[in-house]
């Protein structure tokens, strides 16, 4: 089981939260899209083997969204950090983070 | 409805299958090197490109193909999964494609000339609250109108079918009813790629293991052939059957798709009198349990939150599925747990697979399966072969096209894929 930082209440148990996919992807104005670009804002998240920035809520914690990096093939968590800021770089592939780490972001 | 099975008691059926398991011989298909071009180059050593290769081959009269696998035969999903095969979906596409496949897996080990304990047990889906009866009855009804064996059971006839299933009315998720298809069923998995692996090199195929394809040559966006961890391979055309990996294969290729890759897990107990002769799943609880020939219970889990190609997942997901299982089968409360592991499903928004052209000419895929494509392992490899050799798609799986989630003419398969399988 993971262990994910929540901004607002620390390392709590994966159980604890919902997942919500890629991070970051903005409303575009479907008025001014051509189908296939709706398609892709409705349908393509980005799916990489490595690091991640994506959606997590904490539903049994304090019901809220954030942002986190998280590694799709070591399961390492990165930092974590909360929408409309600056997204923190992605965590150096080869560095094998400590994953207290994170719930420090 | 009333079914009775065999007339040996369970047990002896299971003496009688275990002593029944043939020998394999030294070896299915020829080991070679990759050589410097093909006519066609199949991406993914997993049951569906084995059989696309196949049917390559036997339907369509190509012999100059080469299988690609990374890793080794059948070491995906293919060997992983909990085997259940049945073709009661929901919608008439779906429905039109599983059966296809339930046909042919009728005569498969003759085709193949290959024993692969394909067992038609019968497959039971419970039913567990008033909503979910519902949704049941629509399938069964709409199965009934495709012309696919589907049978509507009471809780009084499923226990008759599974004596050892729970359906006092006092539990958390009592059985409210069922639909059964009595020609789903089971096969032995790793069998099946070795068949459809040895039948394809009869007919010429090279199997390439340990050999990853790490790019494509593409030229006008026409693909020319693929760049490998042995070299590049020049190919007329290529099809991409590489399950939870087709995502990063697309975009080597230049191209996006709605695919998301998630760890999904099962598991079994040790070896045991054989207690269960059925296939029972039940998507509202996450069970899906069947015995294997030996004896085994394999149980299938739900898929683990999160993307990953670890091949892992969170142990907090097999603690749920066998809490459930526990309700359902108070009998399993004394069986160990003696193995777990992951596979890396590809999972697409309608929970319904892709196939078909792509973006780049002489580039195909065959992808989106997710938690219940072993099942259409000889079907998907037909119309593949069919959409490959012909360079448009079989009637069976125009529907599937990638283009669907432009036009908006989803297949949406959740209700009858379940969470799983
Ligand atoms: C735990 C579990 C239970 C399941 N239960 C069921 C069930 O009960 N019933 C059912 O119908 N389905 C079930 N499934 C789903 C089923 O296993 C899959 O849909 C099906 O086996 C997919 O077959 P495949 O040949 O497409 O994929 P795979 O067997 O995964 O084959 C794809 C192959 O591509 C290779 N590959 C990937 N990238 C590359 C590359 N770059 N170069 C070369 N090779 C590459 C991989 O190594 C892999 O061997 C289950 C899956 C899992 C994980
Ligand atoms: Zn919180």
């Amino acid at each position: 089981m993971l262990n994910i930082p929540c901004p607002y209440c620390g390392l709590r148990n994966e159980t604890e939260f919902h997942y919500g996919a890629e991070a970051g992807v903005g409303y575009p104005d479907p008025n001014t899209l051509s189908d296939s670009e709706w398609a892709k804002y409705l349908h393509i998240r980005a799916n990489p083997k490595g690091w991640l920035p994506e959606r997590w809520v904490h539903f049994a914690g304090c019901g809220r969204w954030f942002n986190l990096w998280r590694n799709t093939v070591t399961h390492e968590i990165g930092p974590a950090y909360l929408p409309f800021t600056t997204q923190p770089k992605a965590p150096d592939p080869d560095s094998n983070r400590d994953r207290m780490e994170g719930a420090k972001a | 409805m009333t079914h009775t099975k065999d007339t040996l008691s369970p047990g002896a059926i299971g003496r009688r299958r275990a002593a029944t398991l043939p020998e394999q011989p030294p070896q299915l298909w020829k080991s070679v090197k990759p050589k410097k071009a093909y006519d066609v180059v199949i991406v993914g050593g997993g049951g569906h490109g084995l059989a696309t290769a196949y049917y390559l081959a036997k339907n369509h009269g190509l012999s100059n193909i080469a299988v690609i696998e990374k890793g080794w035969l059948a070491g995906g999903n293919t060997a992983r999964n909990t085997t259940i095969i049945r073709s009661n979906y929901l919608w008439d596409e779906s429905g039109a494609i599983y059966e296809h496949s339930l046909k042919l897996w009728e005569t498969l080990e003759e085709d193949l000339g290959y024993e692969m304990f394909f067992s038609q047990r019968g497959v039971l889906t419970l039913a567990h609250s008033v909503s979910d009866l519902r949704s049941k009855r629509r399938n069964f009804y709409a199965n009934a109108l495709n012309g696919i064996d589907s049978e509507w059971l009471t809780p009084e006839e499923v226990k008759k079918l599974v004596p050892i299933i729970n359906i006092s009315p006092d539990v958390r998720y009592p059985v409210l009813g069922a639909t059964y298809q009595p020609r789903g069923g089971i096969a032995k998995h790793d069998w099946v790629a070795w068949g459809y692996a040895k039948a394809a090199s009869d007919l010429g195929v090279d199997i390439i293991q340990g050999t990853e394809v790490t790019g494509f040559d593409i030229r006008n966006n026409k693909v020319e052939g693929v760049h490998t961890s042995q070299g590049s391979i020049a190919a007329g055309k290529v099809g991409l059957v590489a399950a939870g990996h087709s995502s990063i294969l697309a975009n080597l290729a230049g191209f996006s798709i709605p695919i998301q890759s998630r760890p999904l897990q099962a598991l079994v107990s040790p070896l045991l009198e054989q207690v269960l002769d059925t296939v029972v799943m039940s998507g509202a609880v996450h069970v899906y349990v069947s015995q294997a020939h030996k004896g085994e219970l394999v149980m299938g889990a739900g898929t683990d939150a999160f993307n990953s190609y670890a091949q892992r997942g969170g142990f907090h997901v097999i603690e749920h599925q066998l809490a459930s299982a526990l309700e359902l089968f108070p009998i399993f409360s004394r069986a160990q747990v003696l193995r777990t592991w992951g596979g890396i499903v590809d999972i697409a928004p309608d929970a319904s697979p892709i196939i078909g052209l792509t973006p780049v000419e002489n580039l195909f895929i065959n992808t989106g399966w997710g938690t219940g494509g072993f099942k259409a392992t000889p079907g998907s490899g037909w119309v593949m072969a069919h959409t490959i050799a012909n360079g448009t798609p079989h009637e069976l799986n125009k529907p599937f096209a990638l283009e669907r989630f432009v036009t908006g003419h989803l297949i949406d398969e959740h209700g009858a894929a379940g969470v799983a399988h």
